[in-house]
């Protein structure tokens, strides 16, 4: 059986060519820290041993765990609750519930503290109701850990949507035959299938937190990544940023090979045959105010307190006389190199998602962890390298907005490839293969079977992809054309010198614009 | 697939070809550790009075000079505006003699003893206290003095932070390496709160989260200024000097492989002119660095508290001062 349906021993050009150019690029900045760190190996070396780095890893591994779980817990209902059900507007659920992902995390921890702190808003609130003078500590491990899971959740949301818009309801039906109610239909059938998915985002998530600096720094609870930006930072030591960042990556693809694990051999495709018909909704019947409530508490707590905050920052400067600018220049720049980025990285995704999937060997796996490594390590990390690279090898490029969108590229791969693949491990081979055998090219059966069946990945990728950027920081400043500004380096050029009301007038456009892209994905989605 | 990937490729060779880099000779590139929101306004006065094309490229000021470090000769660069002399200290040997006539503009104490940098304005180190609990007279003579256990728990520091460390240079320059390790390791046993920078400090001693914190004089006016007077923290200049009110310089320099080297000279000589010291007095409540311009909004002017002097050179040397750090485990 097997044998018949052998795959062919090396994918087409098409797909491999592409593919390696992209492991290529990847690995432009592990290269740069190897380099750099064996410029000075043994001081390194001794650094790495002084630090108490068993210590900070365990610390990292437990945040980074937490995060994970946390993220699962809210997403993976919220994700249901806006494909599968009744639910009144849900898309406009959806487009909320995703969008806290765009809330810097500098901005996130911040507000944290300011409302959660032990002297904060919410303490001040309860100290007129109940004269409580002193909340507990927020600040260290909870308060890290809340933060970014109101930031990360959404990762898990965007790619286990994706999956449940590509469930085949069939599946759902027989075990509602066989006598399961909805519940144990949910976790017997539906969680099952969307092992991938879920795994996927959990990924993602875990990444994030791994390469977070904002957060962790603000609610001070020391990671690896914070001890990377000690060294980048006052200590001024890039063979010791090199190092531990090197390291990061280690630990990074342990986490990568762990998901690998989870997921399995398994298949995820129905086998029989037929279409899959358009899903049925669930009925949430006495279930709705529920739902609607853990809905309304997600997003009043991810996303409405911190935008009422930053409301309430613009409406206090703007009273105060402090003249607002609105730089639509800025606006434009977000806008241009975020869609830009979304849209070069979807396309160099899809090869290594169709390598990853279709071509199952030792490149296509090696290939296919490797793009994790940009979303693992810290931007500061990745720019340099790329510095590195573009002064002494491609100057022409360097600071031009190509190069940053390279960056961005390098940065922000995984989530695309991971959304593309978790949709492209649900369409059968049989239906590609049926397609071929009616003597369509391979690259015909590709743009008009698969291409088609995989969009919401796709565009689940690219909505990822375009967040993403809206808010990246580090490798923007580095790299980008001198001169050139995004919404967000005008919010850290304003908060890093505690200027809250110039600050929050651009972080509450980086959250409106970027609504606008996602909403409209959300309704073009396919249901 | 073909048509995205075609898109995409297309779309960055465009971008490639239309922003090519450009350098004419009336070009001045800037490298700004210092933050847009506070020197941009008089860097557009510059490019305004001299006609001349100024590129700003802006982020933190470590970062900035790792990424000279990497781009070595080629680095567009002109100039480093940099926040504190470590930052400076790292790149010098990237950096170009600068002229007598430049150099005599600022005191000795704020400029380079290679003659490679100069300071542009001054920031004094502060102790930021919670006016709801505590008043000056609370406060001890000396920085020295928050070791004393009744300060357990209520102190913020931000260890990492680069002006915080130059200060722990300033008291090994002034105490010696012992006292200062005993300072530390006094504090540490404190149990103060790490705070990644200074604005936090700021904030959590209005709120009463903490009620002293060690940092630079003037986020206390930037807060003053958006929250009014009613903000709850105040600084102190520790009545004794030392090393807990320490005055240290934001600088610059010029880049010895620039091809406008002139242009350069004219800029920093330009920061040091009058209206732009008068610029940062003003706007970014900093100590004017030139004689004849007063402090401003609220500030104590840097002649009415005890401050010591010391070396530039002794403030520069971090990597003593981090070995330290490190040594009792302040530092990872």
């Amino acid at each position: 059986m097997a044998r018949l349906f052998a795959r062919p021993p090396w994918p087409p050009a098409i797909v491999w060519v592409p593919a390696l150019a992209v492991a290529a690029a990847v690995l432009l900045p592990p290269v740069y820290l190897f380099v750099r760190a064996a410029s000075d190996g043994s001081s390194a070396a001794d650094a790495l041993f002084r630090l108490r780095i068993l210590e900070i890893l365990g610390r990292t591994l437990v945040l980074v765990i937490a995060v994970s779980v946390g993220s699962v817990i809210l997403a993976v209902p919220l994700a249901w609750l806006t494909v599968r059900t009744d639910l009144p507007f849900r898309k406009f659920w959806a487009v909320l519930t995703a969008l806290p992902l765009v809330i810097p995390s500098y901005v996130g921890g911040f507000i944290v503290v300011l409302v959660l702190g032990p002297r904060g808003m919410l303490q001040g609130l309860l100290e007129n109701l109940f004269g409580v003078d002193r909340l507990p500590d927020i600040n260290g491990f909870a308060g890290a850990m809340l933060t970014l899971t109101l930031l990360s959740y959404p990762y898990v949301l965007l790619t286990v949507r994706a999956g449940l818009l590509r469930l085949d309801p069939a599946l759902e039906e027989s075990s509602r035959g066989l006598g399961h109610n909805a519940w144990s239909t949910f976790f017997r059938v539906i969680l099952r299938q969307l092992r991938p998915a879920i795994a996927g985002g959990a990924l993602l998530a875990a990444l994030y937190t791994l390469s977070d600096f904002g957060a962790v720094s603000l609610l001070r609870y020391e990671t690896f990544t914070s001890a990377i930006f000690v060294q980048y930072g006052s200590a001024l030591d890039r063979t010791l940023g090199a190092a531990m960042s090197l390291v990061l990556v280690a630990l990074a693809l342990s986490l990568v090979a762990g998901e690998a694990f989870t997921r399995g051999g398994a298949r995820y495709y129905t086998t029989g045959t037929g279409v899959s018909r358009p899903i049925s909704e669930v009925k949430l019947g006495r279930w709705l105010w529920p739902s609607l409530a853990f809905c309304g508490i997600v997003v009043s707590a991810a996303l409405l307190l911190p935008m009422s905050i930053l409301g309430y920052w613009v409406y206090r400067g703007v009273a105060a006389g402090e003249p607002l600018l609105f730089q639509w220049n800025t606006v434009r720049n977000s806008l241009t190199v975020s869609g830009l980025a979304a849209g070069a990285t979807v396309a160099v995704a899809l090869p290594v998602a169709v390598m990853s999937v279709r071509y199952l060997g030792l490149f296509s796996t090696v290939l296919e962890r490797v793009t994790y490594i940009g979303f693992a390590l810290p931007g500061i990390s990745i720019a340099l390298g790329l510095v590195f690279f573009g002064v002494n090898y491609a100057p022409p490029i360097y600071q031009t907005t190509g190069m940053l969108i390279f960056a961005y590229v390098v940065l922000f791969l995984s989530p695309a490839v991971g959304a593309a693949r978790t949709s492209l491990l649900q369409v059968s081979p049989r239906m590609e293969e049926a397609a071929r055998g009616l003597g369509s090219t391979p690259l015909r059966v590709f743009t008009s079977v698969t291409l088609p069946l995989v969009l919401p990945g796709i565009l689940s990728g690219a909505a990822l992809v375009f967040l993403l950027t809206m808010k990246e920081l580090p490798a923007t400043l580095i790299l980008s054309p001198i001169g050139f500004t995004t919404l967000a380096t005008s919010i850290w050029a304003a908060a890093s010198e505690a200027f809250f009301a110039r600050a929050a007038a651009p972080a509450l456009l980086l959250i409106l614009a970027s609504s606008v892209p996602l909403g409209f994905l959300m309704l073009r989605e396919r249901r | 697939m073909p048509s995205f990937a075609v898109l995409g490729m297309l779309a960055i060779s465009c971008l490639v070809a239309a922003c090519g880099g450009s350098s004419g000779s009336n070009t001045l590139t800037i490298y700004s550790g210092r933050s847009e929101s506070l020197v941009a306004p008089i860097i557009q006065q510059f490019g305004e009075s001299s006609g001349a094309n100024v590129l700003v490229k802006y982020a933190d000021t470590p970062q900035l000079a790792a990424t000279l470090l990497e781009e070595g000769e080629r680095t567009p660069a002109d100039v480093f505006f940099a926040q504190d002399p470590g930052g400076l200290g790292a790149v010098e040997h990237m950096l170009s003699q600068l002229p007598e006539d430049l150099l005599s503009l600022a005191p000795e104490w704020a400029k380079s003893p290679s003659g490679r940098w100069i300071g542009l304005s001054g920031r004094a180190r502060t102790v930021v206290y919670n006016t709801e609990n505590l008043t000056e007279a609370d406060l001890p003579d000396d920085i020295f003095d928050f070791v004393d256990s009744k300060w357990r728990g209520r102190i913020g520091w931000a260890p990492t932070n680069a002006s915080f460390q130059t200060m722990v240079s300033a008291m090994r320059g002034i105490w010696g390496d012992d006292k200062t390790r005993q300072w530390i390791e006094g504090i540490k046993d404190n149990e103060p709160k790490a705070y990644p920078k200074n604005t936090p400090i700021v904030a959590a001693a209005a709120s009463g989260e903490i009620d002293v914190g060690f940092v630079n004089h003037y986020y206390l006016h930037r807060f003053l200024a958006e929250e009014g007077e009613g903000f709850q923290a105040r600084n102190y200049h520790p009545r004794a000097g030392g090393p807990g009110s320490i005055i240290m310089v934001a600088g610059a320099g010029v880049l010895s492989s620039s091809d406008n080297e002139v242009l350069a000279q004219r800029f920093l000589k330009f920061l040091l002119s009058p209206p732009a010291q008068s610029y940062f007095a003003r706007e970014t409540f900093e100590y004017p660095l030139i004689s004849g311009i007063p402090a401003q909004g609220g500030q104590v002017p840097i002649s009415e508290f005890a401050h010591p002097d010391v070396p530039v050179a002794v403030l520069a040397d971090l990597e003593t001062t981090q070995a330290l750090l490190r040594s009792t485990g302040i530092l990872p």
